[in-house]
């Protein structure tokens, strides 16, 4: 009933958006319908390499207290979660999406041979690939390749940022970056902008030149649609005004739209807290609590929470033991956040991580991060994970 | 267009960083050889060192204390965080000083070459005197001997710090230089095993630097087995592995291919590629013979081959300055396009360095790209704003420079000087696109300002550096 009545409005929301359109724009107005249900990812990115340990905090582990005369929370301050974990204080909204139901917590993710640096890490979780091989495309962009076959406009994957990653860069198609619909929109007006894609689309597709019209004329055509779509039904809800604030209002207003978007990326940062770390992380995690709350009542007073999941990753944990000022190294092994509606799995769906087993000082890894997208892309995206993977990983049961 | 103007042109985008301003009216009348030849003379001159480290760094630096005997040299603990942090700002100054060599150098050639090589041997360090060194061994050695440069780079503190040669001891080998070597330095992936791997990262064991960035070779660490590598078997050190490797002629192949795809056209034609790579193979993998034979051949020349690249970031950013010369009000405008567009030299995205081609172009960055030019013109601010890199900035963030560049008309406009009116939007068009753009003059009319001579030079030009051609060369 619901999807019917979506797709009606989708379709007649599409034919007015069409003709507003300049004629030249028209050939790169196909059919928008986004295929495979109408599920969406939300990617949330915490640069930095996020300290796990004081995200989930293992209450009633005598090594961790140990390790961080310093730095650890005091179980009382912590929010409950079960009789071994405790969330950050800061994070009272996700405490509260924990009780509901939905939110879980995935321990120990990781990869085999861990990377410390930021950009190497970085690197390999967001092309999906072994630590020692080099991918130049991204897991979402391969994903986009996959889902985006002749289609006029890459608008199913976008990242709130005025450069895009790689995660969204795929072989043959790139998501699209933006930071605000609006201004990529009045950018993307300019006349002469216009004047070039009409006679650029004329040349031979053999052309150079023509990858780059191609490009240009996706991202003319998507600013419009994009941007048409944001203003469809902006929500009414007030976020807080910092970036995650505004970019998570962007989402939510175009998830109620009629947008073919099933991806949305956004990063929140810096989480590299080797000095200071106390006061850095909780005000990154009160900005992040702080949004997050209208974004998820949001998809909900929307009916679309059960059809949106959220995912936090880093690049790495850090390390177990405090370092002399006040902070954390870098580190392996983290913990991940799944919001949403639909979870299947609730609560903290594996152990807590195992301190007293470590090497060299960092956790071990015990699920690899690809599962996570194996799972997402199969049982969410419904898309064929070993085509944009390329192995074959084990599926998790949290959707 | 004069076929000699678009051959010069062509030469210049290639063999360096774009046409200079000031030599605008001699590209339609030089024979490109007579240009190559001028270009190579100046590449011929040894390249000076560039030394931005802050003195206050090198000073704590000769201060550092060993931790004990045997062991490397250590900088003071409180000592380590403002290392650190110097080290990020004068890899800054380091970039920007080479950026200003590759727009303002006579010697195009070898820095162009050094560009190609600082991607070949990528890596990213937050020590500036590592990056200095890595990049006077690149410039040293870039139209050299691929010999001395892959010794020489293998040897740098940067590398084996970079590939964790120095934790590759007797007993408990680290694989990570080694493999990237053979995969991305010599012979390239298919050519090799893993065991070719394990046996080489063994006889690297023991290759160390130290906080200078001296190599120190540590025989204790050394592992003195029988390895046995490429068909040869015994005590063999890192050296020999280089020198084995340097005997096979895939190594020579997989290094032509690389530069025919940078330099002249990312379709490798494999049949030039094999002739080209035979004769650097015979000449003891001489790299500016390689590059006279590339660069005097007529077929460089060929249609195919002109205006089809993509230009880098960096190749776009130095070729619009030489090109229209521009005072910058700020450079950290420099970085932050580096940034924005996915270049920021040393900071390679990883070790196999930047994919290049279509990979450079996305929907922000093409926009970006089109729009600086008029965004410079009108003194626009940038609102764009770059990621973070943690790797550099420790959780710090960054603030964002505005546009305060000044264009140096003059220089510029006086090349038109003796163009006929009705002749100048054909001959702004040459000199600035290698590939004519299917927008003709009459589309740009509403585009253009007509109010002086002046103006209507400067807004075609600004208008013609906002198009996709001009992301080609």
């Amino acid at each position: 009933m619901l999807i019917n009545r979506r797709k009606f409005l989708h379709l007649s929301s599409l034919a007015t958006g069409t003709c507003m359109l300049p004629k030249f724009l028209k050939a790169f107005e196909g059919p928008v319908q986004g295929m495979g249900g109408n599920k969406v990812l939300v990617i949330l990115q915490l640069s930095g390499g996020n300290d796990g340990l004081n995200t989930v905090i293992p209450v009633r582990n005598d090594i961790y207290y140990r390790e961080r005369p310093g730095l650890s929370i005091p179980k009382e301050k912590t929010l409950s979660l079960d009789s071994e974990a405790g969330l950050h204080p800061a994070l009272i909204h996700l405490k509260t999406l924990y009780d509901e139901g939905n939110l879980s917590i995935l321990n120990n993710v990781g990869y085999p041979n861990p990377d410390r640096s930021h950009f190497r890490s970085m690197d390999i979780w967001q092309t999906a690939s072994n630590s020692n091989e080099y991918l130049n495309s991204g897991w979402l962009g391969r994903y986009l390749d996959a889902q985006c076959v002749d289609c006029s406009r890459p608008t199913q994957v976008l990242e709130m940022d005025d450069s895009l990653s790689l995660a969204l860069s795929g072989e043959k198609m790139k998501g699209i970056a933006l930071r605000d619909p609006k201004r990529l929109y009045e950018t993307s007006r300019d006349p002469f902008y216009k004047d070039l894609v009409r006679v650029g689309l004329l040349e031979p597709v053999d052309d150079p030149a023509s990858y780059l019209y191609k490009v240009m004329a996706e991202t003319l055509s998507g600013a419009n649609y994009i941007f048409e779509q944001s203003n469809m039904r902006p929500v009414t809800r007030i976020y807080p005004d910092t970036e995650i604030g505004k970019n998570l209002k962007t989402i939510a207003s175009l998830i109620a739209s009629d947008i073919n978007t099933r991806v949305y990326y956004v990063s929140l940062g810096s989480f590299d807290t080797h000095v200071a770390q106390q006061a850095k992380q909780e005000k990154l995690f009160r900005d992040l609590n702080d949004a997050i709350k209208p974004f998820t009542e949001d998809l909900k007073s929307n009916q679309r929470f059960e059809d949106v999941l959220m995912i936090s990753f880093s690049e790495f944990g850090r390390r177990v033991g405090e370092n002399g000022s006040g902070g954390t190294d870098h580190g392996t092994a983290n913990n991940m956040f799944l919001i949403s509606g639909g979870l299947r799995n609730k609560g903290i769906l594996n152990e807590m991580p195992d301190l007293s087993k470590l090497t060299e000082g960092d956790l071990n890894q015990q699920l690899d991060f690809k599962q996570v997208y194996a799972t997402v892309l199969k049982k969410w995206l419904l898309t064929d994970d070993l085509k944009i993977l390329g192995r074959q990983y084990g599926y998790l049961n949290f959707i | 267009m004069n076929n000699n103007q678009l051959k010069n042109q062509h030469l210049w985008w290639r063999a360096g960083f774009g046409p200079p301003a000031d030599q605008v009216e001699l590209l339609s009348k030089e024979k490109p050889e007579t240009l190559f030849h001028s270009i190579l003379k100046a590449s011929d001159k040894k390249p000076d060192f560039f030394d931005v480290a802050d003195p206050v760094l090198k000073q704590k630096v000769m201060e550092s204390q060993s931790a004990g005997p045997g062991k490397y040299l250590r900088l003071k603990q409180g000592d380590r965080q403002m290392f650190r942090k110097q080290s990020v700002q004068d890899i800054f100054k380091l970039n920007i000083r080479w950026i200003q060599e590759m727009t303002g150098s006579p010697a195009q050639l070898l820095e162009k070459m050094s560009l190609f090589w600082h991607g070949h041997f990528a890596a990213k360090t937050v020590n500036i005197l590592y990056d200095q060194e890595l990049l006077s061994v690149i410039r040293m050695h870039a139209l050299g001997n691929f010999r001395d440069l892959l010794l020489n780079v293998g040897k740098t503190a940067a590398m084996i710090r970079f590939l964790n040669n120095n934790q590759n001891k007797k007993g408990h080998p680290n694989e990570n230089f080694a493999r990237e070597l053979m995969e991305l330095f010599t012979i390239g992936r298919g050519h090799y095993t893993e065991t070719d791997i394990k046996e080489s990262a063994r006889a690297f064991t023991g290759w160390g630097a130290n906080l200078q960035g001296d190599f120190n070779f540590r025989p204790g660490q050394h592992d003195e087995g029988i390895k046995s590598f490429f068909g040869k078997t015994g005590n063999l050190s890192g050296e020999d592995i280089l020198e084995i490797l340097l005997e096979q002629k895939q190594t020579a192949i997989f290094i032509t291919r690389k530069i025919y795809r940078f330099f002249i056209n990312e379709n490798a034609d494999e049949e030039k590629v094999n002739v080209l790579a035979s004769r650097f193979y015979e000449s003891g993998y001489d790299i500016r013979d390689l590059m006279i034979r590339i660069f005097t051949s007529s077929w460089f020349y060929d249609p195919e081959n002109i205006g089809i690249q993509i230009k880098s970031p960096v190749l776009w950013m130095v070729g619009m300055r030489r090109q229209l010369p521009m005072e910058l009000g700020n450079p950290a405008l420099l970085l932050v396009l580096e940034r924005l567009l996915g270049q920021v030299l040393f900071s390679p995205p990883n070790v196999a360095g930047w994919p290049g081609g279509k990979q450079w172009i996305d929907s922000s960055s093409l926009m970006l790209r089109m729009q600086v030019p008029g965004m410079i013109y009108r003194s626009q601010a940038l609102v764009s704003h770059p990621k973070e890199d943690d790797d550099v900035m420790m959780g710090r963030s960054s603030h964002m420079p505005l546009f305060q560049t000044q264009i140096q008309w003059g220089d510029y406009i006086k090349n038109f000087n003796n163009t006929e009116e009705p002749a100048i939007y054909a001959a702004v068009s040459n000199l600035l696109l290698q590939k004519s753009p299917p927008l003709n003059e009459k589309d740009l009319i509403p585009y253009i300002d007509e109010s002086t001579r002046e103006r209507r030079i400067q807004s075609i030009t600004i208008r013609l550096m906002s198009t996709p051609e001009y992301q080609l060369c």
